[in-house]
């Protein structure tokens, strides 16, 4: 088989691992295919660079497609989401003065109790609470929108969510242009390494099976490059699987550290990977059970009502027709391109291609191929379930 | 004419590339031309400065905080966009190929933008052959010394003469199908461990 070069682009993060590694442990030799991974300043240039053809793929917020097909920012090409490439993997984090507020007031940073930080966060709050998130469009932006105005926040008058990009998300905390952010890791780690705040929940606290970066491609590209795409999708599938090991875990940190794809510390890298979360400068440890996920309750699988639920978020937000955004956003997560790629593998999908979200609150065996397919929790903090209108 | 004027705001942290940006945008036209070098507060200060243009690398991590700018006022109504469309002259690939992207902060024309793109990306363009020209220089400089200490290594060890030495070293590169620079690394670096 003529080896293929695929030009795919990443954000420095811990979850564009699946794409890093599937290059770097010859998943994407074995389907043969190279991937020339091209690092990204922002969020805002990667899409541009994937809808204007600079790239054929890209690591990519799972609500950008969906936003893409809103009209909502971007002036590019129709996206498609055709896997999920990580589940989870966000912390909340507050400035050092917020964190001693908290503490003052008898918070006890336990980051398992979404509606004990976030009742202390409010209370600790005068004014206006200024949050940083990596992108308008992210699921940084929609956990926090969910998780403070269903305890009562209200938008925009006491809460103000701006854009700071991951690496510089430390720097404008220190600088005091932001009381708390929500980020994808390393980055949150880094700024509890560099003294400058403390994290106070993992997002999974929040929504504990939410969809955080997708494998994007142009809708044109995925129909006329069936056959490149469904090898794309398998090699980062299998990197995924891989990536789920526990004794991967150390190679990984080490490749990720590496100065071309994030260059920060191995170790710091390890505590996401481990689920292991160090949240202040004095060296507090907290466990987070599927802090990210690579592989595990098909995780790759877009499910048509997580883009559902997304294009609904948005859609309440923009002041847009939230039925036709639902549609609208349905057919961005591609799982009949997902299945069909899959098809043949060993992966074992999900029979049904719409779920409840927020239903399950522990494993539970569903319908698939072999019958052994098992789907993680995937509580919304508050017990609310959505159910998505189209089957 | 004046109060037609366009606005222009360069967002460059590099304070060179931003003075040779304005010069060249001097050259293609009469334009009130800000230069924003500060990453943190950019988005306070684009507001303050209300520009009809804002010229930014695509390269710059702070684009995002711009895209946020340019939502703010009611995402439909406003659009984000690269305001060459894709049905254009080829100037939305120029724009990406060089790294500028503009957004359009306010409806404009995008004929009045045309000038103000391509004479930033004629200037980025320049900047990016010296860039590269710069790193090419200085890797061949750092191979060469490679190349001579190995020679010398040889010379001393063989008893032979620079041309000797190096005729050793290309044969080495040709046998083992590598670049005489990688072979006299190599050398150098098993030369190293070996005391």
């Amino acid at each position: 088989m003529k080896t293929t070069t695929l030009a795919v682009g990443f954000i420095p993060l811990t979850d564009a691992a699946p794409l890093i590694l599937a290059q770097e442990m010859g998943y994407a030799a074995e389907e043969g295919i190279a991937l020339d991974l091209k690092r990204a300043p922002s969020w805002s240039s990667l899409r541009d660079m994937l809808s204007f053809g600079r790239v054929d793929a890209a690591h990519m917020l799972s609500p950008v497609p969906v936003a893409a097909a809103l009209g909502l920012g971007g002036a590019g090409a129709a996206l498609s989401a055709v896997s999920v490439l990580s589940v989870n993997g966000n912390v909340i984090g507050v400035s050092n003065a917020l964190a001693e507020k908290l503490r003052a007031q008898g918070h006890d940073f336990g980051f398992d109790d979404a509606r004990a930080a976030g009742e202390a966060l409010i209370a600790a709050t005068d004014t206006t609470l200024r949050i940083g998130v990596p992108f308008p469009f992210s699921m940084h932006a929609e956990l926090l929108y969910y998780w403070l105005s269903a305890l009562g926040l209200s938008v925009p008058e006491a809460l103000q969510v701006r854009t700071v990009p991951p690496p510089l998300m430390a720097d404008a905390m220190e600088a005091g242009e932001i009381d708390a952010f929500c980020v994808g890791e390393p980055w949150g780690s880094m700024a509890v390494e560099n003294g400058v705040g403390a994290l106070l929940l993992p997002g999974t606290a929040i929504w504990s099976f939410a969809p955080e970066k997708v494998l994007a491609v142009r809708s044109d590209w995925a129909e006329t490059e069936q056959s490149l795409l469904g090898r794309l999708i398998r090699a980062t599938w299998r990197a995924g699987r891989w990536l789920s090991e526990p004794d991967s875990r150390s190679l990984t940190a080490e490749i990720l550290s590496r100065p071309e794809y994030l260059g920060v510390p191995a170790e710091v890298l390890d505590r996401a990977l481990a689920g292991r979360m160090v949240i202040s400068a004095q060296g507090e440890e907290r466990q987070v059970p599927g802090m990210l996920e690579f592989h595990a309750g098909a995780a790759t699988f877009p499910w048509r009502s997580q883009a559902e639920w997304i294009g609904r978020q948005l859609a309440a937000r923009a002041g847009i027709d939230p039925d036709a955004a639902g549609r609208a956003a349905r057919a961005t997560f591609r799982s009949d391109l997902h299945r069909a790629a899959l098809a043949g593998t060993s992966a074992d999908l999900p029979g049904a291609s719409s779920k409840l979200e927020g239903s399950l609150t522990a494993r539970l065996p569903v319908a698939s191929e072999s019958g052994k397919l098992y789907l993680g929790p995937d509580r919304f903090f508050d017990g609310r379930i959505f159910e998505p209108r189209e089957t | 004419m004046s109060s037609a004027q366009l606005s222009i705001a360069i967002v460059e942290t590099d304070r060179e590339r931003a003075l040779l940006i304005q010069q060249s945008l001097r050259d293609a036209g009469e334009y009130e031309i800000h230069v924003v070098s500060e990453i943190t507060g950019l988005a306070r200060r684009i507001q303050q400065l209300s520009p009809d243009v804002v010229l930014i690398d695509l390269e710059s991590p702070s684009r995002d905080t711009l895209e946020e700018l340019a939502l703010a006022s009611g995402p439909l109504e406003r659009p984000v966009a690269m305001f060459v469309d894709r049905s254009g002259d080829g100037l939305t690939d120029a724009a990406i190929e060089a790294g500028v992207s503009a957004y359009v902060v306010d409806g404009l024309k995008p004929q009045r933008v045309k000038p103000v793109l391509d004479a930033a990306i004629a200037r980025f363009r320049m900047f990016q052959r010296m860039r590269t020209e710069l790193a090419e220089t200085k890797r061949a400089l750092e191979e060469r010394k490679v190349i001579d200490r190995a020679k010398g290594m040889l010379m001393k060890a063989r008893g032979v003469g620079e041309d000797e030495a190096y005729a050793l070293l290309r044969k080495a590169a040709m046998d083992q199908g590598k670049r005489v620079a990688d072979v006299a690394q190599a050398l150098v670096t098993a030369a190293g461990l070996l005391g």
